[in-house]
């Protein structure tokens, strides 16, 4: 057993000196990882429960499973029965929930901070008791398509990102949807969510959070406790998945229920693989909040305010990823009267702008001013907290990077930005999702005043 | 990452967040010191002192929300409280929000049918705070509401609500909110209609500034690394140049609908968006304690719920299924709200009107009061545990003139909720035989 501290540096920042956080890394011999940041402002704890398994890891033909077994945690233990799990954190006047994305499926709850105990009892139980019965299973699968109806095929936007998603990435598992498609949720069975189950949820595939006012060597001890005795498995082997280099222009279009137009524009991009040496990640980061970090910043000044060609757009990218596959994203509706062409060839002119004449040394400045404002920001949320210290181990990471993180913006120099989008944001690295509005009804009111019986 | 995926969305949202601030437990009641004056100009401040982060919240709150609207100009409320921040004192909206990006500081804000407010978090530091205070307080106090970016941002709102009349959530919650309220301006969509935006001219946004955001009323709610004096020099200066117009009349009571009203609406969605309700609860209203500790229990518990139990754990009818009471100024709405693939939607609504048949006939167990009061006054601390949390309960705590030791009060009041009280009250309250009801994806129109 190892047991590690590291305090956090104080950040080289223009503001008043103040306590930073306490950051504490413990690991158990069964392989499970914790974190501790203690955080004395509030006599209240989060706790979370992060398994490195997300739809990254799924196959053709039972995607979503991920997340259904997320939905099956709370149906019950040989201790705990369904629905009991909630009843109790309900009744410590706590609150809990959990998320599947891509790359992790997290467990949380928020309690007043002598509640804890019972939060690692329930938690630990579930890492390796639960009971799939086919007949939870049965009701739940419902829930999840109902979920998906929900979030998905009757919204316009995330459709269009669900055809990106297939479109962009072609081998690599990002291409599949995390909620699933419903062919597989139809077709999905109880022995599927257990299989699943049975190869990711262990000690040593999972690393525990735990941010509030709490002393990091008791919360190591009321681990030890509670999650010490569980046995640690063989993981299946995760083999590299790497997406073939794109080799031209990709286009999808989407045609469902709504009134405007939508365009999702996206370039594969690295996120960070090296966190000692990538400097690029931090660039694409950089260039994302010149072309849309505030509103002013230059999409949303030209294209919104001055040319008034787009009623809303956006840029984005994100540098965390297990799949170690990114995109540098542009988004965008455009103004009534005014075509996706349009805004798509106004967006790749803001682009080529900063691959001819960069960006300027104001620009950067206000970028990086965000950055380390928001780094102080975020201290006022522990689970925001927990979050970035949960999705950095699960993906890979020492949450010691974000330590790094200001200072590796600071560091970025208006070269290496136009530098970044010189190599990867060109043509044939590009694929374009359009959603192509259909009328709601044959003889809906032109003012979309709907129907009404 | 990708888009994450959820168990369950927070069903109670409403009811939780206006107020989150109000039940207390005995062990923190000295978590939060309050301090409240006035300022010269007749703005009443609320503030707390924390110096743990290099960080200043702030939010100015107006009664100058949508009800503040008429039919015939409605959206100019909302646009109101928009323009502000693009355009002041001569600075343009880019300048605006550049000066604020050179700081880090995030200009913020909320707009509901009672309240709208404008807030501001900045670094305390001196060369930060003092640029973001200047900013904000010229966009409190010298609007320009230019000719031009209003013409821009009513084509950009037109478009919103055109693309909203396409979509389920919005036609429904509309469709609702307009049943239920008929005349009274509760019934008014926050960001006005498509024929009554495309008419709005910058003076009626300057009429409606001049009327509704006098220093007169407003409430200042100031949190974070300043001191006592300092938070009077910012409140004092916030204030003084705000318009000296006197404080809003009260907003017209609300009349309880005579009938039942149901709506269906077509859409060609998988799913039925169903809501159904009736007019709820002021503020001050005396049933608020029983109703808030028996909602929780038929639908405002999430997981724990009745509704949630019968609805989705034991027939897995929906993804999300709750209900609300949303306490305003005068009696907002009781909504229970699901969704539902189109095949079912009628079996669910049975299901959803037998449990709330079933809630009001027989009421709630000593069981499950024990276990809500439990939820409710055992979460407390996760409700003031960060500055941004404590900030909306101090501008929840003024805007609505709660007194300063309303806490300890609103405790006692949730423990001493006896199940008699619960089910007399919704009885009371709710009567379901003029209750309102909108399904949008109407599972027998094609």
């Amino acid at each position: 057993m190892r047991t590690k501290c590291f305090l956090l540096l104080l950040l080289v920042m223009p503001v008043a000196v103040f306590a930073n956080p306490l950051i504490k890394e413990y690991k158990l011999d069964n392989g499970l990882k914790l974190v501790v940041q203690e955080d004395h402002r509030a006599p209240v704890v989060v706790s979370q429960v992060w398994y490195r398994a997300g739809s990254l890891d799924e196959v053709n033909g039972k995607t979503g499973v991920a997340h259904v077994l997320e939905h099956m945690m709370f149906k019950g233990t040989k201790k705990v029965p369904a629905g009991q799990f909630s009843r109790l954190i309900a009744a410590a006047g706590g609150k809990e929930n959990a998320f599947t994305s891509t790359d992790y499926t997290c467990y949380f709850q928020q309690l007043e901070k002598s509640h804890l105990p019972l939060s690692f009892k329930l938690e630990a139980d579930r890492m390796e008791n639960l009971q799939l019965s086919e007949e939870e299973f049965s009701k739940e699968i419902k829930v999840v398509m109902e979920e998906r109806r929900w979030r998905t095929d009757d919204k316009p936007q995330s459709q269009v990102n669900e055809a990106f998603q297939g479109v962009v990435y072609r081998a690599h598992p990002y291409s599949r949807p995390v909620i699933g498609f419903m062919n597989d949720l139809e077709n999905m069975t109880v022995a599927d969510a257990r299989e699943w189950y049975h190869n990711w949820y262990a000690p040593n595939n999972a690393t525990l959070v735990v941010v509030g006012d709490v002393k990091a060597d008791d919360v190591y001890q009321l681990a030890k406790q509670y999650f010490g005795k569980i046995k640690p498995k063989a993981l299946p082997e995760r083999k590299p998945q790497v997406e073939p280099v794109q080799l031209g222009e990709r286009r999808v279009v989407v045609k469902a229920p709504a009134k405007l137009p939508y365009l999702l524009m996206g370039y594969h991009v690295p996120p960070v693989v090296n966190p000692e040496s990538d400097w690029e990640p931090y660039a694409l980061e950089v260039l994302a909040g010149v072309l849309s970090g505030n509103p002013a910043a230059r999409l949303n000044q030209t294209l919104v305010r001055d040319t008034q060609l787009a009623i809303d757009v956006d840029a984005g990218y994100d540098l965390l990823a297990r799949g170690r596959q990114s995109l540098f994203s542009l988004d965008g509706t455009p103004s009534e009267g005014k075509t996706v062409l349009e805004l798509e060839q106004a967006l790749i002119e803001q682009v080529e702008k900063i691959k001819k004449t960069g960006v300027s040394q104001q620009e950067l400045d206000r970028v990086k001013a965000g950055v380390i404002a928001a780094d102080v920001y975020q201290r006022d949320s522990m689970f925001y907290q927990g979050m970035q210290l949960g999705t950095i181990e699960t993906i890979g990471f020492s949450w010691k990077m974000l330590e790094d993180y200001p200072n590796k913006l600071r560091a970025v120099t208006a070269e290496q930005v136009q530098a970044v989008a010189k190599k990867y944001l060109h043509q044939d690295n590009l694929t374009i999702a359009t959603l192509d509005p259909q009328p709601i009804a044959p003889n809906a009111k032109p003012q979309g005043k709907p129907h009404v019986h | 990452m990708n888009l994450q995926y959820i168990k369950r969305i927070v069903a109670s949202g409403f009811l939780m967040i206006s107020t989150a601030a109000m039940f207390a437990a005995t062990s923190v009641q000295a978590a939060v010191k309050i301090e409240q004056w006035q300022t010269s100009a007749g703005s009443a401040v609320y503030f707390v002192e924390n110096h743990d982060l290099p960080i200043l919240d702030l939010s100015v709150n107006f009664a100058a929300g949508s009800a503040r609207d008429t039919l015939e100009k409605s959206g100019v409320a909302s646009i109101t409280r928009y323009l502000m921040t693009l355009g002041a004192a001569g600075m343009s909206d880019e300048a605006i929000a550049n000066k604020f990006a050179d700081v880090g500081a995030v200009l913020g804000g909320s707009f509901d049918a009672d309240r709208a407010a404008l807030s501001l978090r900045t670094l305390s530091s001196e060369r930060e705070r003092l640029q973001a205070l200047n900013v904000f307080t010229q966009i409190l106090q010298k609007p320009d509401f230019p000719d031009a970016v209003l013409a821009r941002e009513k084509a950009r709102i037109i478009s919103g609500l055109q693309e909203s009349a396409t979509q389920p959530e919005s036609i429904s919650t509309k469709a609702f909110m307009s049943a239920l309220y008929g005349t009274h301006p509760y019934s008014l969509d926050d960001s006005g209609e498509i024929d009554t935006v495309a008419a709005i001219k910058p003076d009626d946004l300057r009429a409606f500034y001049q009327q509704f955001y006098g220093a007169k009323g407003a409430v200042i709610a100031i949190i974070g690394d300043v001191t006592r004096e300092q938070a009077q020099q910012i409140a004092e200066s916030l204030s003084t140049g705000l318009p000296a117009s006197s404080a809003p009349a009260p907003i017209a009571a609300v009349t309880a609908p005579g009938q039942a009203k149901e709506q269906r609406i077509a859409h060609p969605a998988s799913q039925s968006h169903i809501l159904l309700g009736y007019t709820g609860i002021k503020r001050n209203d005396p049933d608020l304690f029983p109703l808030y500790v028996g909602n929780y229990i038929l639908g405002g518990g999430g997981f724990v719920s009745r509704l949630t139990e019968e609805v989705r754990e034991k027939r897995g009818l929906v993804y999300s299924v709750y209900s609300y009471f949303m306490p305003m100024a005068e009696a907002g709405p009781f909504q229970i709200g699901l969704q539902t693939k189109k095949d079912q939607a009628e079996a669910a609504l049975v299901l959803v009107r037998e449990t709330l048949e079933k809630f009001l006939k027989n009421g709630v167990t000593e069981a499950e009061l024990k276990a809500a009061k439990a939820n409710i006054i055992g979460g407390f601390p996760m409700r003031i545990d960060s500055n941004k949390k404590i900030l909306d309960y101090l501008s929840v705590i003024g805007f609505y003139k709660l007194p300063l030791n309303y806490l300890d009060g609103y405790n006692k009041n949730v423990e001493s909720v006896t199940a008699a009280q619960i089910k007399d009250a919704f009885n009371r309250r709710l009567q379901t035989q003029n209750f309102v009801t909108v399904i949008v994806g109407d599972p027998n129109a094609q």
